[in-house]
C-alpha cells in the first residue's frame, strides 16, 4: 500500500538538508514501528519518495514524501505513531493512502508555494514592494542561470504562476517540476539585479507553504496539494 | 526547543550547522532552574567523531538519571565557526540548553588521544575559561578529564582541576554529591578539589609537585597537601551487568563515524599485546551477561531507529557467549531488516561462517592484525597469531569467496631488524599466492587485492613497552621505504597495496604520550601559535611544533627515543592501575628473549589486576 505522507519543518530542522532529512525518517519509522517495505538484498532500504528537496535553511509547511507499508492499522494511527518518534521542530501533519496509479511524490511535483520575506536590516529602502510588482508584472523577465558548463539567459516569466505582496512578505507560486525547478531567490535575485541592489545570501527568509502536483480540469491545468489526491482509511 | 545560542546568519555560513543545534531524538533537556548541578560533558574534537564515542553515551545517561544533574554535550566547533566565535566574542554553548559552558558546574573532558590536546585548550579557549587551572576562579567550571590518556595525565596537568582516572560509572556520583554538599556551605573552588583529591580514582594536580634531576628526570613526585594520597587507584566496575548502560543513546540527524548502535560486551583484555594500552589499563577482562545484551540490543534498536548494530570490545572472539549473542542477533535483525558489524573478529571457521550471513562476501574484506612480519617478532610483541593460523583463515576465505584482505602491521617495534620488515611483504606474497593456489582460474572472481598497512610504533604508560626507545622518525621513514621495496619485490607485488602512517605526528603522540608537565609549555605555546585538529592530517603544523620545542628547550629524543632506565621514576608512576611494575618488567624482559605469555584464560601472568577482585581473574574459581 502507497502511502504519501505530509509534514511541517520548522525552528532548527531547517537546518538539516535534504539527504539527513530522508535518513531521520527512515530512523523514525523504524522507531515508531511502521511496517514498511523494504528492498532485498544486504543491506534493504525502506522504499521511500521525496517530493521536492527542500534547501537548507528553509522552513515549510509543506513537505511530503511516500512510503509503502506492508499493513497498518488506518491513517490517524500511523500518523500519530510518527508523530511520536518526532523530533521539535518536524510534525507529521496528514497521512494519504495512494490511489494504485498514483506517480511517486518525485515526479508528481509541479508547484510549489512559498512566503518570502526579509529578514531584519535587509530590507531594501523604499517601496520595494511596488517595484516588485512592476518587475513581477513584466511580460519577461531574463535571468542568467549557471549550468555546469556555461552561463544561460532564459525567461522566467513563464515558471511564475502566481504572486500576491501582503505587508512585507511575498507569497509566490513558481513551478518546481523537474523541468522547471525555480528556487524562489532566483526571483528575488533577478530582482536585485534589475534594480543594481546586492543582496546578501541571509537576506531572505523562506517558508515553503505549499507542493503541488497539477491534474486537468474542464481542459485546464489546476493545481492541487500533492496529498489531495490521497484518501484516508 | 531552545534558541540556538548562534544565529542564522551564522549557522548558514558554516559547514554542517546541524553540528551546533542539538535538538537530536534522545538529547535529554531539563528545566535549568531546576536541577542543582550543570555538567558539560566534552569530547574535543569535531561532533561526528565526538557523538561516534560510547563513553559520553554512557556518562550522559548515568548524569541524567539523576533528577538533581543536567548533563549536556559539547564538542569542537570546526575551524569555521571558531573563527567566527572568536571575531565575536561567542562563548562555547552546550547543544542542549545552548547555554555557555563558562556558566556550567563542571565541563568533563574525555581524553581519547594524545593528539587532540590543542583541541582540548581551544575548548577552554572557546569557552572562556582560563586555560591554566591556577588562574581559575570561583566562578569557572571545575574542568575534569578522564578517558585512556589520563593513564599519563601529565602533560595536560596545569590544564586540569580533576583528573577521574577510571571507569566513569563508579565514583561520579559521590564527586557530585560532594560538590553540592562544599558548594552548600559555601566552601570554596579550593576546599572542593581538597576534598576530592581524597576520593578513590581522583587526581587534583595542583596538590602534587614533581622535581627533577639535573638530566632532565623526575627525582621525586609527591603530594603537598595534608591528607591527600601518595599513589592514586584507578575505579573500576567489576559488575559491568548490573551498572549503568543507554538504552536511548542520542540519535544524529548528520552521519557520524559511528552511526549505529553500539553494544559494549566486555571491558578489558586476556591477551595481554604488550604494545598495547588497552590491554594492559582497562584488565582484568570483566564480560557482561549475555541475556542482559539481548535485551539490550532490542531495546537500543526500537528507541534509536538505528539500521545497523556493532558489538564493541577490544577482542569480541574472546567474549565466552558469542556465539549465542551473533545468532540471536542475525535472527533479530534479519527481521527488523537491521545490518550487523562484526569488527575485531578472529578470522577462523565461526567468524566467516557469520560473515557470509552478515554481509556480502564480494564487497567485505577480511582483516588480519599481525602486527610484525616474522614470528620472531610477534613473539617479542606476545601476538599470538601465527603464519599458519593466517594462511589456513585466508584458504578458508578465499573457499568462502572473499577476495580482499587488509593486513596490519607495525614498524619500529622493540628488537626488529630488517629481516622482520622484509617478513611483512612475504607474508602478503604468501597470501597472494596461496590465493591463486587456492582457486583454480575459472573459479576467481577477479584479482586478489590485499591491502597491507604500517602504523609506526609508539610505546605507551603502562605496558611493557613502557621503557623502551622509540625509533627517530629517520628510521621510520627508512623503514617505510624498506617496507615498500621488499613488497615491490614480491612476486605477487601487483597485488599489493602499501600504505604508511606519516611520521611527524607519530613523533609527536610518542612526546605527549611518554611526557611530564614540562611539556605544558609546548601545548601552550602551539596552541597559541594556531595549533588545533593536530589528529586532521590536513590541519597539522609540525614546523610550528619543533620550532616551538627549541624555544621551549625541550628534546624530543629525550622523551621519545631515549631507553629508559628500568629505576627511572616515570611521571605516571603515581598511579595505580591494577597491573604492577614487577610484572611489566617481567614482561619487557621475556620480550627481550621473544618469549610469548599465554594469555589470562590459559594461565594467569600474575599481572596484579586480582586486586579488584573479579572478571576473568576469578572466572573458574567459584
Ligand atoms: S591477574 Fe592473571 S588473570 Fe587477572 S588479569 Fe592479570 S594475568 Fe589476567
Amino acid at each position: 500500500m502507497k502511502i504519501r505522507i505530509k509534514f511541517s519543518k520548522t525552528g532548527v530542522m531547517k537546518f538539516i538538508g535534504h539527504l539527513d532529512m530522508m535518513r531521520y525518517f527512515q530512523k523514525a519509522i523504524r522507531r515508531a514501528e511502521i511496517d514498511v517495505t523494504y528492498t532485498g538484498g544486504y543491506s534493504p532500504h525502506q522504499v521511500m519518495s521525496f517530493a521536492a528537496p527542500l534547501g537548507v535553511g528553509l522552513e515549510s509547511q509543506g513537505e511530503y514524501f511516500d512510503i509503502e507499508v506492508n499493513s497498518m492499522l488506518n491513517c490517524e494511527d500511523l500518523k500519530q505513531k510518527l508523530n511520536s518518534a518526532m523530533s521539535d521542530g518536524i510534525e507529521i501533519l496528514s497521512v494519504k493512502i495512494l490511489p494504485d496509479d498514483a506517480g511517486n511524490a518525485m515526479a508528481s511535483v509541479a508547484a510549489a508555494k512559498y512566503k518570502i520575506c526579509f529578514r531584519k536590516g535587509y530590507e531594501p529602502d523604499g517601496n520595494w514592494q511596488q517595484i516588485l510588482q512592476a518587475f513581477l508584472e513584466q511580460d519577461c523577465i531574463m535571468v542568467e542561470k549557471e549550468t555546469k558548463k556555461s552561463k544561460k539567459e532564459f525567461n522566467l516569466k513563464p515558471y511564475l504562476f502566481s504572486w500576491e505582496i501582503i505587508d512585507n512578505s511575498v507569497i509566490l507560486t513558481v513551478d518546481a517540476s523537474s523541468s522547471g525547478n525555480i528556487k524562489p531567490s532566483l526571483v528575488f535575485h533577478a530582482y536585485a539585479v534589475s534594480q543594481e541592489l546586492t543582496l546578501s545570501e541571509f537576506a531572505l527568509q523562506v517558508t515553503r507553504l505549499e507542493t503541488y502536483t497539477s491534474k486537468m480540469e474542464d481542459g485546464k491545468q489546476i493545481f492541487i496539494p500533492l496529498d489531495e489526491i490521497g484518501y484516508t482509511a | 526547543m531552545n534558541n540556538t545560542a548562534l544565529k542564522d546568519e551564522i549557522l548558514l555560513q558554516v559547514e554542517k550547522p546541524a553540528r551546533y543545534i542539538g535538538n537530536e531524538i534522545n538529547a535529554v533537556m531539563k528545566d535549568r532552574n531546576k536541577v542543582a548541578v550543570r555538567f558539560a560533558m566534552c569530547f574535543p574534537d569535531v561532533y561526528e567523531i565526538g557523538m561516534s564515542h560510547l563513553g559520553i553515551q554512557i556518562l550522559y545517561d548515568m548524569f541524567n538519571r539523576r533528577e538533581d544533574v543536567w548533563c549536556e554535550r559539547v564538542y569542537s566547533p570546526w575551524t569555521d565557526l571558531d573563527k567566527i566565535m572568536r571575531q565575536e566574542k561567542i562563548p562555547l554553548f552546550a547543544l542542549e540548553s545552548q547555554d555557555p559552558v563558562k556558566n556550567f558546574d563542571f565541563l568533563g573532558i574525555t581524553i581519547q588521544y594524545e593528539m587532540c590536546y590543542t583541541n582540548i585548550l581551544q575548548i577552554l579557549d572557546l569557552s572562556q575559561i582560563p586555560l591554566l587551572a591556577s588562574e581559575r576562579t570561583q566562578d569557572d567550571p571545575i574542568v575534569i578529564g578522564g578517558g585512556p590518556c589520563t593513564y599519563n595525565p601529565e602533560p595536560i596537568a596545569a590544564f586540569f582541576d580533576i583528573f577521574y582516572i577510571g571507569e566513569g560509572e563508579t565514583a561520579y556520583y559521590q564527586l557530585i554529591d560532594l560538590y553540592k554538599t562544599v558548594k552548600n556551605s559555601g566552601g570554596s573552588r579550593k576546599e572542593f578539589l581538597l576534598e576530592a583529591a581524597k576520593m578513590p580514582g581522583m587526581y587534583v594536580p595542583m596538590f602534587y609537585q614533581t622535581e627533577y634531576n639535573e638530566d632532565g628526570t623526575i627525582k621525586a613526585f609527591y603530594p603537598i597537601a595534608e591528607g591527600v594520597p601518595e599513589t592514586v587507584r584507578k575505579e573500576i566496575v567489576m559488575d559491568v551487568t548490573d551498572t549503568y548502560y543507554p538504552e536511548k543513546p542520542v540519535v544524529p540527524f548528520i552521519k557520524v563515524t559511528q552511526d549505529r548502535v553500539v553494544l559494549e560486551i566486555q571491558r578489558g583484555c586476556i591477551r595481554g599485546c604488550r604494545f598495547c594500552q588497552a590491554g594492559q589499563i582497562y584488565r582484568p577482562v570483566r564480560e557482561r551477561d549475555v541475556e542482559t545484551l539481548k535485551e539490550y540490543a532490542v531495546k537500543m534498536l526500537k528507541n534509536t531507529g538505528h539500521e545497523e548494530i556493532s558489538l564493541s570490545s577490544l577482542s569480541s572472539s574472546d567474549y565466552s557467549s558469542l556465539q549465542e549473542l551473533v545468532n540471536f542477533l542475525i535472527e533479530e535483525c534479519a527481521r527488523k531488516k537491521v545490518n550487523i558489524s562484526l569488527p575485531s573478529l578472529r578470522i577462523d571457521a565461526f567468524s566467516l561462517d557469520v560473515m557470509s550471513k552478515v554481509q556480502d562476501v564480494r564487497k567485505s574484506s577480511l582483516t588480519f592484525a599481525p602486527e610484525a612480519g616474522s614470528q620472531r617478532l610477534r613473539d617479542v610483541i606476545n601476538k599470538g597469531l601465527t603464519e599458519e593460523v593466517i594462511l589456513q583463515g585466508a584458504h578458508d576465505a578465499f573457499v568462502g569467496g572473499w577476495n580482499r584482505v587488509k593486513l596490519y602491521f607495525m614498524l619500529g617495534l622493540p628488537t626488529e631488524t630488517e629481516e622482520d620488515i622484509r617478513g611483512i611483504a612475504d607474508l602478503c606474497n604468501e597470501i597472494a599466492k596461496l590465493y591463486y593456489e587456492t582457486i583454480p582460474k575459472e573459479e576467481r572472481k577477479g584479482k586478489i587485492q590485499i591491502v597491507a598497512s604500517t602504523s609506526f610504533f609508539i610505546p605507551k604508560p603502562f605496558t611493557p613497552f613502557q621503557w623502551s626507545p622509540m625509533n627517530t622518525k629517520e628510521d621510520f621513514i627508512d623503514k617505510a621505504y624498506l617496507t615498500r621495496s621488499a613488497i615491490m619485490t614480491q612476486l605477487n607485488q601487483k597485488s599489493i597495496k602499501y600504505n604508511w602512517h606519516e611520521a611527524d605526528v607519530s613523533m609527536l603522540e610518542g612526546l605527549l604520550a611518554r611526557g611530564d608537565r614540562k611539556l605544558s609549555e609546548v601545548l601552550l605555546k602551539v596552541y597559541q601559535k594556531g595549533c588545533m585538529f593536530d589528529a586532521w592530517g590536513e590541519m597539522f603544523k609540525n614546523d610550528i611544533w619543533m620550532e616551538t620545542l627549541e624555544e621551549c628547550g625541550i628534546d624530543l629524543s629525550f622523551y621519545t627515543t631515549r631507553e629508559r632506565e628500568l629505576d627511572e621514576i616515570l611521571p605516571w608512576d603515581f598511579i595505580d592501575c591494577g597491573v604492577t611494575k614487577t610484572f611489566l618488567i617481567r614482561e619487557w624482559e621475556k620480550a627481550q628473549n621473544a618469549q610469548g605469555s599465554p594469555n589470562c584464560r590459559v594461565q594467569c601472568q600474575g599481572c596484579g589486576a586480582t586486586v579488584f577482585q573479579g572478571g576473568v581473574c576469578y572466572e573458574n574459581q567459584n
